[in-house]
């Protein structure tokens, strides 16, 4: 079968980069498998419990890249209790004793200790890159172990985390030799920073083209890191907070101007009303804008800075912004292709968002393609508009504040809007939905949505047909999580094979009942199908009969797993 | 061969569509607000209350601020509040933010015109932040960290378990921590003790407002020992790691106040 020597083939495979082409590589025949095997590098796990870490290393040994990603997503809404899982020690564990070399670790909803961190800063020499998004149980000490036994660190990024901060001296643990960094995001962290050593990183580090402050940096020490790195790409100012009529202010106006590389702006933890002037300069540049935890900018600062952005690609506010504001969006923003307004505290507030914003977008900004809308409320007429003038969306995520809101102007049903996106937008691959919604939304998705992979549901469907249209018509389908809906057993069972073909379900306050997730798991070996238990009760009844309030299952080729907490049983 | 790698690759799915290599947050759905309200039925406005993410601001101004009273939608174990859990659906994250923009952007604006010097005070009680994550607060803590926490009480080694998650307020945790320890006390006989735990009803609030020879402590978040009762219930559940029920003796120079922890933090040396 092979003509060519195994060198050739080798050097072909370096090619072929993406995850789904290398695993379509590795089945062809036993001799692209072992060559396949020996030089991967990248590896995805979209969950950390369908295969052991020490297969992986075994099956890998030339991993550098390693993705995992733990909780079911909607821990992130506090539905998964504490403890559940997804602890990343035994991976590095394993990857240690492998003696891989392992360069990356890009880790989401994970639990992480401090003493993985550690034994991640001692076991690997060339360790370069260490992402962390949502995850927990790590403290700043942990971070001191990175800084100063990570001797290549290009990357610490830390995005959304809960850190405990022990106010030590992480930032200082970085030794005078590491010069190496590229990026650098602690914004999540909620302590102080010894602001010296921070610049002198900061002076010592010529690669540096990401920097994310985090609150405790005020403006005068930005400053100064400004001028130390004008060669910054992407900046996440903590405290924008200063008087306009001093000198720091004029200082800084003046190093921002230098900063002629930034294309991406975040954070402005802390504002200082009518501040934003001194970002006027450099906002023609910007590609990305992340406003959404700017609370202290008022809507007016907030469209006059946006109408200087001819740039933006990328937009993230809160709904302060109001309609209007989407408007002057639409109009200043051509190139916008991904845009999430957020809500703001407190509720009942008049600038919020609704339909007309969401319209007057997609009427501006055609390249649109991924979305994440809280609002008050949408119409279908809305919606199909929408899908008219943005045929392109990949992510479509809809978010009325009170969800089984039906259409204002018709009081119907928002099947025929989702409809409509489902059926313009060819390339949807994720879906969330919201309002008043029937069975009919779900035929249409299974009818149309054939690129799905991720469809959230909450509070929607009206019967078993629903979940079954959605497992029969979307083939593509990996995730599929829903919660308070009315889907039950029947649904739950028909077509049992589906679930292999998926990463995980999810479903909490259906429909199914104890008696058929038995089942399911006993005919489905290859699955774990989670319940959880929290009652108080200590001998609750587990009978057929009784309804699931949480129920997570996913296809593992690692069987049931031995970190499990009390609350958690596998069938 | 085939299978088991066919196996595996299952596992190593490619890259996420949901998440974009820099995408931060992951925000799913919307929820609705009327837990006991199926979707196939449809939605009764009057049931239907506006989720809404709670901030400082509403507990400032409205008399019944949660923790202190009981709030009218009242928290009981068994009962859920107008809001659910997970409303509105943002990383917890985002919340506690939020919290906290409240409550910094306030005082700030405020003193805006006074001394700049003044932000650092602003800026020290954010950090000092107690999340006040009233999103429905308590099912929140309930599912987020364990309900139950592990108390002990000095003098006896072996320790308790309690559930937060059943109690609304002070008085009805301090009642069933001496329930849970009143078996201890017939046993010890350590002098004083009996007198001030045997006397139902009156140990509570001894223990509560100081006069026993007990008090009831807890270590937050941060590591801090403080005295029970000073923020408010929900406050304090969403920053209680564990509880002690600490002689008063030792109990001197313990965890200050709230305001009094800001203020040493602040005049920390970094």
């Amino acid at each position: 079968m092979n003509y060519f020597p195994d060198e050739v083939i080798e050097h072909v495979f370096d090619y072929v980069v993406s995850h789904s082409d290398r695993n379509a590589l590795s089945l062809v025949c036993k001799s692209w498998c072992r060559i396949e095997r020996f030089t991967r590098q990248r590896v995805f796990i979209g969950n950390c419990y369908s295969i052991s870490p020490e297969r992986l290393v075994q099956r890998f040994p030339s991993l550098k890249s390693l993705t995992l990603k733990g909780k079911p997503h909607f821990a992130d809404f506090s539905l998964v209790p504490h403890g559940w899982g997804g602890f990343v020690y035994p991976w590095i564990e394993a990857l240690a004793k492998s003696k891989v070399g392992l360069e990356e670790l890009r880790l989401k909803r994970m639990v992480v200790s401090d003493d993985s961190l550690e034994l991640l800063s001692r076991s690997f020499m060339d360790f370069k890159s260490l992402v962390l998004v949502s995850c927990e149980g790590f403290t700043t000490d942990g971070l001191a172990a990175v800084a100063a036994n990570c001797r290549s660190l290009r990357e610490l990024d830390l995005q959304e985390n809960e850190v405990e901060d022990h106010k030590g001296q992480w930032l200082s643990c970085f030794p005078e030799s590491c010069t190496s960094l590229v990026s650098l995001n602690f914004a999540c962290l909620k302590g102080e920073i010894n602001l010296g050593a921070l610049e002198r990183l900061v002076a010592r580090s010529p690669n540096l083209k990401s920097l994310r402050l985090n609150r405790s940096v005020p403006v005068d020490a930005l400053q100064k890191i400004l001028m130390r790195a004008p060669q910054l790409v992407d900046l996440g100012i903590g405290s924008f907070f200063h008087d306009l009529n001093s000198d720091t202010y004029a200082k800084l106006k003046a190093t921002i101007l230098k900063c002629k590389s930034i294309t991406s702006l975040s954070g402005f933890l802390e504002v200082a009303p009518f501040s934003l002037a001194a970002i006027y300069p450099i906002s023609q540049n910007l590609t990305s804008l992340n406003l959404s935890y700017a609370a202290g900018i008022q809507s007016s600062e907030l469209i006059k800075l946006i109408r200087h952005c001819g740039k933006l690609q990328r937009l993230w506010i809160m709904d302060c912004i109001g309609d209007k504001g989407l408007g002057v969006v639409a109009s200043s923003c051509k190139d916008l292709e991904e845009l999430r307004v957020f809500p703001s505290a407190p509720f009942g507030n008049h600038a919020a968002v609704t339909e007309k914003g969401l319209v007057a977008i997609s009427m501006g900004c055609p390249k649109l393609h991924s979305l994440l809308y809280f609002c008050h409320q949408m119409t279908n007429a809305a919606l199909i508009t929408v899908a008219k003038n943005c045929p392109n969306f990949i992510r479509f995520r809809l978010c009325i504040l009170d969800a089984t809101k039906p259409d204002p102007d018709t009081m119907q049903p928002l099947d025929e809007g989702f409809g409509a996106i489902v059926q313009s937008c060819k390339r949807l691959r994720r879906l969330s939905l919201s309002g008043k919604l029937t069975d009919q939304v779900f035929l249409y998705i299974g009818m149309y949505a054939d690129q799905l992979e991720m469809l959230s549901i909450a509070f929607a469907g009206e019967s078993d047909k629903g979940m079954l249209y959605v497992l029969n018509g979307c083939k593509k389908l990996r995730k599929l999580e829903m919660r308070d809906c009315p889907f039950g057993d029947s649904a739950l069972l028909t077509d049992i094979g589906k679930y292999e073909t998926m990463r995980s379900l999810w479903m909490s306050s259906c429909e199914v009942t104890v008696g058929a997730c038995k089942t399911l798991a006993k005919k489905m070996p290859r699955l774990n199908v989670e319940i959880f238990n929290e009652s108080e009760q200590e001998d609750c009844d587990m009978e057929d009969e009784q309804r699931v309030e949480k129920m997570y299952l996913y296809r593992t080729v690692a069987g049931k797993r031995n970190d499990a907490p009390e609350y958690v049983w596998t069938l | 061969m085939s299978t088991v790698s066919k196996d595996d690759n299952l596992a190593l799915s490619s890259e996420d569509s949901s998440s974009p290599d820099e995408s931060e947050l992951e925000l799913g759905l919307g929820l609705s607000l009327s837990h006991t309200v199926k979707a196939h039925q449809y939605h009764n406005h009057q049931h239907a209350s506006y989720a809404r993410i709670f901030t400082a601001k509403d507990f400032s101004s409205s008399p019944s601020s949660a923790g202190n009273k009981r709030p009218a939608d009242s928290l009981d174990a068994t009962n859920r509040p107008s809001q659910v859990v997970g409303w509105p659906p943002l990383r917890t994250y985002r919340v506690n933010s939020f919290n906290n923009q409240v409550k910094s952007t306030e005082p700030f604006n405020s003193v805006a015109e006074k001394s700049k010097n003044n932000n650092t005070v602003v800026r020290k009680n954010t950090d000092n932040r107690v999340i006040d994550n009233s999103i429905n607060i308590k099912d929140k803590r309930h599912v987020k960290n364990s309900p139950f926490v592990k108390v002990n009480m000095d003098g006896i080694p072996i320790g308790r378990k309690v559930n937060l998650s059943s109690h609304s307020s002070y008085e009805t945790l301090a009642q069933t921590l001496e329930d849970m320890f009143n078996e201890y006390e017939s046993t010890t006989g350590s002098s004083g003790k009996d007198h001030d735990m045997t006397i139902r009803g009156e140990w509570h609030s001894k223990l509560l407002d100081g006069s026993s020879k007990f008090v009831l402590t807890y270590e937050d978040k941060e590591g801090d020992w403080m005295l029970v009762g000073d923020v408010p219930w929900g406050m304090f559940v969403s920053s209680v790691k564990r509880l002690r029920i600490m002689r008063t003796s030792e109990a001197n120079g313990l965890g200050p106040r709230l305001e009094e922890k800001n203020i040493r933090q602040k005049n920390k040396p970094i």
